[in-house]
């Protein structure tokens, strides 16, 4: 049994058929015990009062938009050199997800930034960086959209995956360089000594497990969408040839 | 590759528009932010290296889908994939004309248009220097956009999008060179760092606009 077994679309359709609605119910638990937990039952902290309760939503879809590109980058990976298709379409499947991630990071840090910074947007690091992985993300998309053979897109796609991975990171060092931020330190992690109080930080993982599971949900019902559309494509085909 | 390379750049100049649209179209750029900002000399001073840069930016964006498409559409790039130079080679041999014609006329015409922003005195030296050494990675990296949308028909716009976030990192670095230099801080870092990534971009990005080219071609 290896992974590879799901490269073949027939394998890959029966399997996310079943495993689908588990991932959906999983979700939706998640996101439901992580965003009522944490918007009703956790205190106001100190400096932020209310104002922290964003961070359910906030660091989330942060930590996705940062991840959905890197899942990109391997599936364009494992397309270009094995070229299974199901990859292919499942990095194409992912990107406008990654996007809207981004932009409700954005959104949100926007409606967090607004009563913490009194400003709605500044060009801090971290902020621009984001913005510039969102301009990266509409690129991919349009380029995508623009090519009509599949195969090129997919494989043209993939390059540009893997260039504007290393400008993805090269531009968020070189933000750092250019202006020093609000934005705060990471209090995530879990080899540092001071972080996030664990009041704050359990509804916060039930929502970060809520987001994960949501995204292979959508990423898994795009991908079979894609699936069936180069199906009924081929079909098509065969019928104009007969 | 030298005879390509002197080819591109007959074609650049002899259709017309190669070393003087880019030029013309800097100008306008330098001439319309006033009319913008307003005519304040202090105003105009500081904001005049990153317009210059956002110039040079824009010049060499409108300029690169000549780089591949006229070859693509007369049918001369299928020969010179088959050519024996790798086409890595011919991909930087084409950036080089896009760098010659479009990106060295900026570098040496940049002070004039200083001259008209009020750029401080000691930041034309650092601007020379910015323009010569971060432009040839805009040509370049502009290469790999334009590989990239060769085979489209309409691609100009979906291009400025591909390929302007790659530019972000050096235009940061290019600009905060400039800014340094005016002010008279130490400028070897930024320096150091625009000139890493152009030596970064020439070294590895021909393979990335080939490998686009080659699939473009199939």
């Amino acid at each position: 049994m290896s992974i590879w077994e799901y490269a073949n679309p027939v394998k890959f359709m029966k399997t996310s058929s079943l495993v689908l609605p588990w991932v959906v119910g999983l979700a939706a638990i998640a996101m439901v015990v992580g965003l009522v937990w944490g918007f009703f039952f956790t205190p106001e902290a100190t400096n932020f009062g209310s104002t922290v309760k964003v961070i359910y939503v906030h660091v989330p879809s942060a930590m996705m938009a940062i991840n959905i590109w890197a899942m990109m980058l391997v599936t364009s990976l494992i397309w270009l050199v094995r070229r299974h298709h199901v990859s292919a379409l499942a990095a194409k499947a992912a990107a406008p997800i990654g996007a809207v991630m981004t932009l409700i990071a954005l959104i949100t840090g926007a409606i967090w930034g607004q009563p913490m910074w009194g400003t709605w947007w500044e060009w801090d690091p971290r902020l621009t960086s984001f913005l510039i992985l969102f301009l990266f993300y509409l690129g991919y998309m349009a380029l995508w959209g623009a090519i009509e053979n599949p195969d090129t897109a997919a494989d043209l796609t993939g390059v540009l995956c893997l260039v504007g991975s290393v400008f993805a990171i090269l531009s968020r060092y070189a933000v750092n360089f250019w202006n020093q931020g609000l934005h705060q330190g990471a209090t995530l992690s879990l080899d540092e000594k001071e972080n996030i109080s664990d009041v704050y930080w359990f509804p916060l993982l039930f929502c970060i497990a809520g987001f994960i599971l949501f995204f292979v949900a959508l990423v898994l019902l795009r991908t079979r969408t894609e699936i069936r559309a180069r199906r009924l494509k081929a079909l098509e085909q065969r019928e104009r040839m007969a | 590759m030298i005879a390509l390379l002197m080819r591109d750049l007959r074609l650049a100049v002899r259709a017309g528009g190669g070393f003087g649209l880019g030029l013309a179209f800097f100008l306008i750029v330098v001439t319309l932010v006033p009319f913008g900002v307003g005519p304040q000399g202090e105003v105009l001073a500081r904001i005049a290296s990153g317009i210059l840069w956002l110039g040079a930016l824009l010049a060499c964006l409108l300029s690169l889908d000549r780089i591949f498409a006229l070859d693509f559409e007369d049918g001369s790039l299928d020969l010179l994939t088959t050519a024996p130079i790798p086409l890595e080679g011919i991909v930087a041999m084409k950036a080089l004309a896009h760098w010659i014609t479009t990106g060295l006329p900026l570098v040496i015409a940049a002070p004039v248009f200083g001259l008209l922003l009020h750029l401080p005195g000691p930041a034309y030296f650092w601007l020379i220097v910015a323009l010569g050494v971060g432009t040839p990675a805009l040509s370049v990296l502009g290469s790999f956009g334009a590989a990239l949308t060769v085979g489209l028909k309409r691609g100009g716009l979906l291009m400025s999008l591909l390929v302007l976030p790659l530019y972000v990192p050096t235009l940061i670095f290019g600009a905060e060179l400039v800014r340094r230099g005016a002010e008279g801080m130490a400028t070897e870092v930024p320096l150091m760092m625009l000139a890493g990534i152009t030596a970064a971009v020439i070294a590895v990005v021909p393979f990335a606009s080939a490998a686009a080219i080659r699939i473009n071609l199939r």
